[in-house]
This record gives C-alpha cells, structure tokens and sequence, in this order.
C-alpha cells in the first residue's frame, strides 16, 4: 500500500502548491466522495428510519383507515406469536448450522488446497463452482434434481446400495435446506481460508521444522493462530449473509414446515398478510440480530484492515 | 501485493523426502481431488440432466447414459408453448449492467477521495460504507415497496437499478478503495511535478495499475445484482421480472420437467459462472469486502 495509508490523517496538502482557501480546498476533496455517500444514505438509511416508524403502528394495509400508533404492542406480538418466535429460533439454528459446518470443511478443503498435488488449480474450479451457481438456481436443483423422493439422484444412487429412500423435504426440511446452503458456502470459507494459509510466514514455519515441530504442532501452535481471526472473519460474513437468507428457505420448502426464517417471515407478513406494523417489528429484530453480529464483524475487518495499513 | 496473496505460491519441500511422505502427499491430492468431484458432481448432473429427455431424467436408478437431446432447452426457451424466459433474461442483464455502471460512477470518485487524495478522516466513512452492507435487506423493504406502489415504480425495472446499486456500492468503494492505494503516491507526485494535468494523471498513471481490480469489482457486482431473488420478486411483476422471478415459476413440481429446470438453471447461471472464473483471482477480496488480500 502507498504512504498515502500510511499517513490518513495528515493534510494532503503536500501536493498542492498554493491552496484558495482552507475550506474551500476540504470541499475539493470531499466532493469527489458526495455522490457516493448521498446515494447510500437515501437508499438504505431513509428506509430504515421509516421501518422504525411503521413498526410502532397497528397497520394492516388492507384496512388502511384503521391505522393508529401503538407503541411497543407489535414487538411484544412478534415476540410472543408462537409462528413468529418459531421464525427467530429457525434464524438461529440455520445461520449456526450452515455458517458452522461450512467454516469446518471449508478448513479441510483450504488444507488439502493448500498443498501442491497435480491438477490443484482445476481442483480449485471445481471447488469455487458451487458459489457460482444463482441461488434460486441451486435450490431448485437441490429441491427437484437431488431431493426428488421418486427419481432425485440421492435415491438413485441409494438405489444402488440398497439403503433407505427418504423423502428428504418432508422428513429434515431445515436439514434438506441446510445441506444446500452448506454446498455453497463452503467454497466461499474455503477461499478466505485459503488466502489465510497462504499468508503465512513460511519462513517460521520452516525454522520450527528444523527445531523438529512435526505436522501437527506446526498446524496447532502456529497455523490456528495465524487463521484465527481468517475464520472469526468467515464465520461473522457468512453469518450476515446466511442471517438474510430468503432464497434456499422460499425455494425448497416455501417456509413450510417450521423452516420460515426472519426474512421469509417478514416477506410473508406483508406481502401476504399484508400486516405493515408486524413485518416492521420484525424487520427491526432482524437489524438488531445482525446489527450484534455486525459489531463484532466490524471489529475483526477492522483489525485486518489496520494490519494491512500498518504493514505496508 | 493483492493480486499475489491468493495465487499458488510454490513451496520449497527440502530435497531428499521419498518415501512415506511423498506417498502421503499424493493420498491428500486425492483426497483433494474426491472432495472438488463431490462438490462439483450436482453441477454435472444438473448439465448431463438438461441433455436428457424428460422421460430419461425422471428414473430410478438414474440413466447415465441415456441419449442426449436438445429438448430441454428448447422446452426452457419456450418454443414448447410455455412462457418465453427472453424478457426475463433481457431485464437481468438490462438490470445489472445499469446497476453496474452506476456503481462504477458512484465508487471510482470515492475511492478516489478515500485513496489517493483522502478526505479527513476517510477510515470513518470506509467503515460507514461497511456498516450499510450489514443492514438487512428487509429492513427497508416494507417502506420501499410502500413508496414504489405510491410513485408508480413498482414493476419498474429503474427501481431495481437503483436498489442493486446501493447493495453492491459498498463492496465497489471497499475494493476499489484497496486497489487505488496500490497506486505508488511518488509515481504520482514524479507526474504533477512534470506538469501533468489531474485528467491524464488519472488516464495514464492510475488507470494502467488499478484497471484490473476495477473489471474485477465490476464482475463481482454484476454476478450480485443477476443472483437477486427478494427485492425482484417483490417488486416487479409481468413486466420488469428477472431471470430468478422467473425460476421461481418452477418451485411448483409440474409433471415431468426436470430436463426443463435443469436447461432454465443451468442457462440462468451460465453468465454468473463465466463472470466468477474470470474473476477469480480477486473473488475473496471483493467478498470480503476487501478485508483478504
């Protein structure tokens, strides 16, 4: 990185050779940044203010003229509905779930990566291509293709063995939706992974070799380490993103089955029930689930982010 | 710095390590090479299905080696009678190549202002752009669908411009961000001090270093805005759908129809998978918004 990094809040003035006038020569340099800042701020913080609103209104959009303030009586509602509260716990099982074992054998995958073999870069494509596939593209071929209980291909080839043929929706629908969030994220934690271990210090590495480190003290005492905050920071983006997940859930299983999650729940309750003021509060739950996970987040790009800073 | 961070750098296994070990290495590049065969065989199967005739991808045990046919794209395609996915597909790219170009206008200029020539206290606004990557996209999508039905925008494929714009803006600033300050300041100062004007700066010292990073970004907000389901399913309808509306017409089992699904998936993916290997190299930094290099 360049010294401009390095010395962020030093004057730039060193390139200028006679600046007008202070405060106009500020907003030379802000002005390039307005645009960027303006847009975001209208299109994703504007909504959010009027989220906050409608959450404290009793508002079902087809009886319009009965709308009146009611305070906090939509989160208490979101809070206490069986369906709704079934809806955060379902949040919370899938995004640990999925985010968990993706990170572990996304480790495996980044592990195996990470030595060299014959074909390791097509092994690689073949790895990434899951991620590359649209996400309703991926449901539907998990849904139909895989899952099918008459002629899905997990049964075909349970056929051949003899074993058992589930009707894997009906029977593990949070499982079957799960397993197809799994397929993937797990390039996605593989491949930052992947960037960890390859930003290693093979030249420590090597020197506790020679001491006589063997694989796996190598592995424990210096590799963990070094992925620790690599994993910390897969773990925390892929939970922001699987937290919001609403295309796997509305594809397999339609939220059927006690697989509703927030976001599914939240698109049902005003896109079909058309209640405003409850998808509202459950909007706002879902900001201050992730709003939690995003501190952390923040923290760990943070540390990342100065590291690279300071390094340069 | 970047651009070697996720590249195969060799390592230097001492001479004179034969035996056991080497066995052992080539057991793990099998293993290596078993897991990236499960992990692409749906992938395989979905493209092998699409070539099968719907009689032969409905069985049990499955037909490998059923006779390959065209139908299931030409059903897909709509010459069956079914809805044409053409209009789909022309949103979608319509869609993200607008939201594309939008992004790249917006961020390039603030990249620039929190790179090469940074505002006071540029970290702040960084992590300001970060922070609206991690609201929900459901908490604003109540009011934006009250205010498209009351504008007249629903069903709009602007509408859908803008939103994939303010959801892949912030990845843009974060990545270009990195790559701009890979742009050495004395390269810089050596051209202002030969009388070069701001404009040929930027066209013949920064463009030839950051243009790479800068296709890259674009790749990756374009694969963002083709793969949205929620807000496209929410607000357009007949006639601004996109290409993922229009599979959810086949959440629905309808009789035989896997070839169908199979040729519509694997079609509608086709641009995603073509713009993430040529993006490869710099796919970690753009989804980690830049935090891996």
């Amino acid at each position: 990185m360049t010294a401009t990094t390095t010395a962020p809040i030093a004057a730039p003035s060193v390139r200028t050779e006679k600046p007008p006038s202070g405060r106009l020569r500020a907003w030379a340099t802000r002005a390039p940044l307005l645009p960027a800042l303006i847009f975001m701020i209208v299109v994703t913080q504007l909504p959010f203010v009027a989220t906050l609103v409608i959450s404290f209104f009793d508002w079902n959009s087809l009886y319009p003229d009965a709308r009146h303030f009611t305070g906090f009586a939509n989160y208490s509602e979101v809070l206490t509905d069986a369906d709704l509260r079934q809806s955060v716990w379902t949040t919370i099982v899938l995004t640990v779930t999925v985010v968990l074992v993706s990170l572990v054998l996304g480790l495996g995958l980044a592990l195996l990566l990470d030595r060299k073999f014959r074909g390791r870069g097509l092994v690689r494509t073949l790895l990434i291509a899951p991620f590359l596939v649209v996400p309703v593209a991926a449901a539907l071929l998990w849904k139909h293709v895989l899952y099918n209980p008459e002629y899905g291909l997990f049964n075909g080839l349970l056929h051949y063995v003899g074993g058992p043929e589930p009707d894997w929706i009906s029977n593990t629908p949070l499982l079957a939706v799960e397993a197809s969030l799994v397929w993937q994220w797990t390039p996605f934690m593989m491949l930052i992974l992947l960037a960890g271990l390859q930003s290693r210090d093979h030249q420590q590495i090597e020197a506790a070799k020679v001491d006589g480190a063997n694989e796996w003290q190598v592995f424990r005492y210096l590799t963990l380490p070094h992925l620790r905050r690599y994993l910390e920071l897969g773990a925390l983006l892929g939970s922001i993103y699987i937290v919001q997940n609403f295309d796997a859930v509305f594809t397999i299983t339609s939220g059927g089955l006690g697989t509703a999650n927030l976001p599914y729940t939240v698109y049902q309750s005003f896109y079909q029930a058309h209640e405003n003021g409850l998808a509202s509060a459950a909007g706002v739950l879902v900001v201050i689930g992730s709003i939690i996970i995003a501190t952390f987040a923040l923290r760990v790009v943070s540390s990342l982010f100065r590291e690279e800073v300071s390094r340069a | 710095m970047s651009s070697t961070a996720i590249r195969v750098r060799p390592r230097s296994t001492g001479p004179g390590h034969p035996g056991p070990r080497r066995a052992k290495g080539v057991g793990l590049g099998l293993v290596a090479w078993l897991a990236g065969i499960v992990f692409f065989l749906p992938i395989a199967w979905m493209a092998l299905t699409s070539f099968h005739s719907e009689e032969d991808a409905a069985t049990n045990p499955p037909s490998f080696g059923a006779a390959l046919t065209l139908d299931g794209y030409r059903e897909f395609f709509g010459t069956g009678g079914g809805a044409s996915p053409w209009p789909s597909l022309i949103n979608s790219t319509a869609a993200s190549l607008a939201s594309t170009l939008l992004v790249l206008l917006l961020a390039l200029p603030a990249a620039y202002a929190l790179s090469i020539r940074p505002v006071k206290k540029w970290t702040d606004v960084l992590f300001f752009f970060l922070s609206t990557k991690m609201l929900p996209v459901v908490a604003g999508l109540l009011p934006i669908y009250l205010f498209a039905k009351n504008t007249g925008m629903l069903d709009n494929i602007w509408l859908l411009v803008i939103l994939y714009t303010s959801m892949n803006l912030p990845i843009a600033v974060w990545m270009m961000q990195s790559f701009l300050s890979e742009v050495p300041v004395a390269v810089i100062e050596a051209a202002q001090i030969d009388g070069a004007k701001l404009p040929t700066i930027l066209a013949r010292v920064v463009a030839p270093i950051a243009l790479p990073g800068i296709a890259a970004t674009a790749l990756i907000c374009f694969i963002f805005s083709w793969n949205e389901l929620l807000f496209a399913r929410v607000l357009t309808g007949v006639v601004a759908e996109t290409a993922p509306v229009f599979l959810t017409g086949f959440i629905t089992s309808q009789g035989l129809f896997l070839a169908k699904v199979c040729a519509a998936s694997l079609v509608i993916s086709l641009p995603v998978l073509a713009a993430g290997f040529a993006a490869q190299d710099k796919l970690v930094q753009g989804l980690s918004l830049g935090a891996v290099k």
